[in-house]
């Protein structure tokens, strides 16, 4: 096959790239840019967008021995991510952009460009398996190493998507893709994990935020009684179930710790209360994505609500678009606006992006 | 070693306004030298026997540029000759008259103008006036003269550029000399992609100072010279030994200087003939891919033109697909300048010329040279259909998405 690597630099699609050409593939590597002022050198380990990681992907690219381009694509990338992004704050949801990027992005915009100009897929580091099925679907399942595994953010992958994917690393654990880079001669080998939000390059989202959607200061609000406990200088600092950094002077009557509750984008009020307040246990979620054909009837798997988060068993039911998950194991501090994985077994089943997430008033 | 050495390279080169391959001759003027012990400043006989290859190369290179010798500067290449023109002259001429703030230049230049303009401004509170250019990209003198006569007296230099290192189209150096000449202006002129194609004889034109470098004419990478007259005061960027004329400073390096000079003795001495070859391969490779692809449009001018340069829009491509697919069969050209990252951002040269962002976007430039032969051209044509529908392809499925 033809295949298009996505190279940012580091050391997994430095090695995933690697690995397609022993595959027996013609590859080709693409660095993305993705940042309209990309910035000469990283600060910490963040990001992919500076011009010292293109350079880093190109040394890569020569040392596997393949060709290599630069596409920028920092206007799609500002469109269909960053916007999207500050929207979804505004609107009081928490996106995942990673999410967003691998659904507009990465097996979008690269791919249909890829395909268009005569390649047969991409081939990106992600730690995900893809395994042909007997009636000839692509399934995708979690990676070997489940410290790695990123099939959450490749949740909104469809059927024809993830036919033109290849992930090289899915049966692999990171140690041994650094080995292998070492091995390879590739000096991305001991280059630190990239983290966080690539286009906030600080790692201070809350900051990034402010600066761009204003402060959105506001009041404190006990859920049970509505008085107001003190003031906060920006919304944007919170997350539902944050516990640190609330800034009450006054502890509650019991004395046990308070945690944000729920966020009001508007008014830009918080709403601060116990833990168990944070318990849902039902979850609605729209703008459905299936790998494969959308589960009929009710599917018992499992759904994952956050990147890196725990499994919960749970009762899934879906039309095309929307879908409602019972929790069999209750989850924590649930946001609108973060995408639901569902799983069957380790076979990823699709995803969808919360609207609500309630607990069953029945106890 | 073995890998670069089993690289196939390109099987058809059409970038040489980015590099072109070195001359044999001056190959072989470069590693006679190199086995060579002798720092030309040193005053022993290893330093005697170094200086006089430096002396003989700076002579060749005066009598191919029509300057003499002692006005040869010799630099790392373009950008530094550049720099050292703008930033050179415009402290000079400011240190001696501290009303002359403005810069005037054009919309067109080489980044390595532009940019040391920018820095000017935003750190020696330089008055930077780019001048704008026709739809071929040609300087529009009167635009010029109006600004120079508003106020004579603060204009410090003009710097135009002799041809274009993007769609090759030729400035009108010698009616900027004369408008500049009037007021007692120094005229700077980065004659870069000039030099070995068009006839350029600095004392004939009028030029206070002019970059050359010797890459683009066959010879080794990192060297040139800032050509400037002897009795314009230039204040150096580089301090240290003052090795040449107290402008420059650096040890010499004696091996390159030889194969630049040699490179530039062949080129000149071939230069017309050469022109008159390339120019007749460049209309028919323009001409044959018009008959492919008839909606293709040729940017810059048809009779100010460099005879190697090509440069076509094709509308509805991204020039990078273009540039990728191309590349994969083997054929190397260029979107516009190299730039940092490799991230292609739409020419300013183009967006001075009139175009819109999606007519710059999806440009090419073939650059011809020595190597350049009619097998390359029928390459480009062989090639062209299939890479622009393929390009087109890739440019609507990028569209779709964004519209949907």
């Amino acid at each position: 096959m033809r295949v298009v690597a996505a190279m940012s630099g580091g050391v997994d699609s430095a090695v995933a790239a690697a690995r397609a050409v022993d595959a027996g593939h013609d590859v080709t590597g693409i660095h993305l840019a993705l940042s309209r002022n990309p910035k000469s050198y990283r600060t910490g380990a963040r990001g992919c967008c500076t011009i010292e990681d293109a350079n880093d992907a190109r040394r890569a690219a020569d040392v596997i021995g393949i060709p290599f381009y630069v596409w920028d694509l920092s206007d799609r990338f500002h469109d269909d991510v960053v916007e999207d992004f500050m929207a979804e704050y505004s609107a009081g949801r928490t996106p995942n952009p990673c999410l967003r990027c691998n659904e507009r992005i990465k097996f979008a915009a690269v791919l249909d460009r890829a395909l268009a100009l005569g390649f047969d897929a991409v081939a990106t580091g992600h730690y995900a398996r893809l395994e042909t099925a007997a009636d000839g679907t692509v399934e995708m399942h979690r990676a070997v190493d489940h410290g790695k595994d990123q099939s959450y953010v490749l949740g909104v992958l469809t059927q024809e998507q993830l036919a033109h994917s290849l992930f090289p690393l899915g049966g692999s654990s990171k140690p041994d893709v650094r080995a292998e880079a070492e091995r390879r001669g590739l000096s991305v080998a001991r280059k630190p994990d990239s983290h966080d939000i690539c286009f906030i390059s600080d790692g201070d989202t809350a900051g990034w935020l402010r600066e761009k959607l204003g402060a959105g200061s506001g009041d404190l609000v006990d859920h049970a009684t509505g008085e107001v406990l003190g003031r906060h200088e920006g919304a944007f600092g919170f997350t539902i179930g944050q516990r640190r950094g609330l800034r009450i002077g006054r502890p509650t009557d019991d004395g046990r710790p308070r945690y944000v509750l729920d966020i009001e984008p508007v008014s830009g009020t918080v709403t601060v209360g116990p833990r168990e307040e944070l318990t849902v246990d039902r979850i609605e979620g729209r703008a459905a994505r299936w790998c494969g054909l959308p589960p009929t009837g009710r599917l018992e798997g499992t759904v994952q609500l956050r990147a890196h988060g725990a499994e919960h068993r749970a009762v899934v039911s879906a039309s095309p678009d929307d879908v409602r998950i019972e929790l069999l194991e209750p989850a924590e501090g649930i946001a609108p606006g973060q995408a639901a994985v569902v799983y069957d077994g380790s076979r990823v089943v699709g995803s969808c992006t919360i609207t609500s997430a309630t607990r069953a008033r029945t106890a | 070693m073995t890998d670069l050495d089993s690289t196939p390279g390109d099987a058809v080169y059409l970038d040489h306004a980015a590099s072109t391959p070195m001359l044999p001759e001056a190959v072989a003027a470069m590693t006679r030298q190199l086995p060579r012990t002798g720092n030309p400043s040193s005053l022993h006989a290893s330093g005697r026997a170094a200086r006089r290859v430096v002396e003989e190369s700076r002579e060749a290179i005066a009598r191919a540029l029509g300057c003499r010798p002692g006005e040869v500067v010799l630099t790392s290449g373009g950008t530094e000759s550049d720099n050292l023109a703008v930033k050179g002259l415009f402290w000079s001429r400011r240190g001696a008259d501290p009303r002359r703030t403005r810069v005037l230049s054009t919309s067109v230049e080489h980044h390595a103008v532009l940019d040391p303009l920018h820095w000017l401004a935003e750190h020696e509170g330089a008055e930077v006036e780019l001048l704008p250019v026709d739809d071929t990209g040609r300087l529009d003198v009167r635009a010029l003269r109006a600004s120079v006569e508003r106020d004579p007296g603060s204009v410090a230099l003009v710097s135009v550029m002799w041809a274009n290192n993007e769609v090759g189209t030729v400035q009108p150096v010698d009616e900027v000399v004369e408008v500049a000449r009037e007021h007692g202006i120094p005229v700077h002129s980065d004659a870069v992609q000039a030099v070995g194609q068009l006839p350029v004889d600095f004392a004939a034109s009028g030029v206070d100072a002019m970059t050359v470098t010797a890459h683009k004419i066959g010879g080794p990478y990192g060297v040139g010279a800032l050509v400037v007259r002897r009795e314009l005061d230039v204040t150096p960027l580089l301090h240290g030994g003052g090795q040449e004329r107290d402008i420059r400073s650096g040890t010499i390096d004696t091996p390159a200087i030889a194969g630049f000079a040699e490179a530039l003795r062949v080129t000149v001495e071939h230069r017309d003939e050469q022109a008159t070859r390339l120019a007749a391969l460049r209309d028919d490779l323009v001409e044959r891919v018009r008959e492919r692809v008839p909606d293709v449009l040729v940017n810059g001018a048809a009779e100010h033109r460099l005879p190697g340069n090509a440069h076509l829009t094709f509308p509805g491509c991204e020039g990078d697909s273009l540039l990728m697919l191309l590349d994969a069969r083997g054929i190397a050209c260029s979107t516009g300048s190299a730039c940092s990252a490799g991230v292609p951002q739409p020419s300013h040269v183009l967006l001075a010329m009139g175009a819109d962002a999606e007519r710059a976007r999806g440009s090419l430039r073939f650059s011809l040279g020595h190597t350049s032969s009619t097998a390359d051209v029928d390459a480009v044509v062989d090639a062209i259909v299939p890479v622009v529908e393929r390009a087109r392809a890739a440019g609507l499925a990028g569209q779709t998405r964004k519209a949907g």
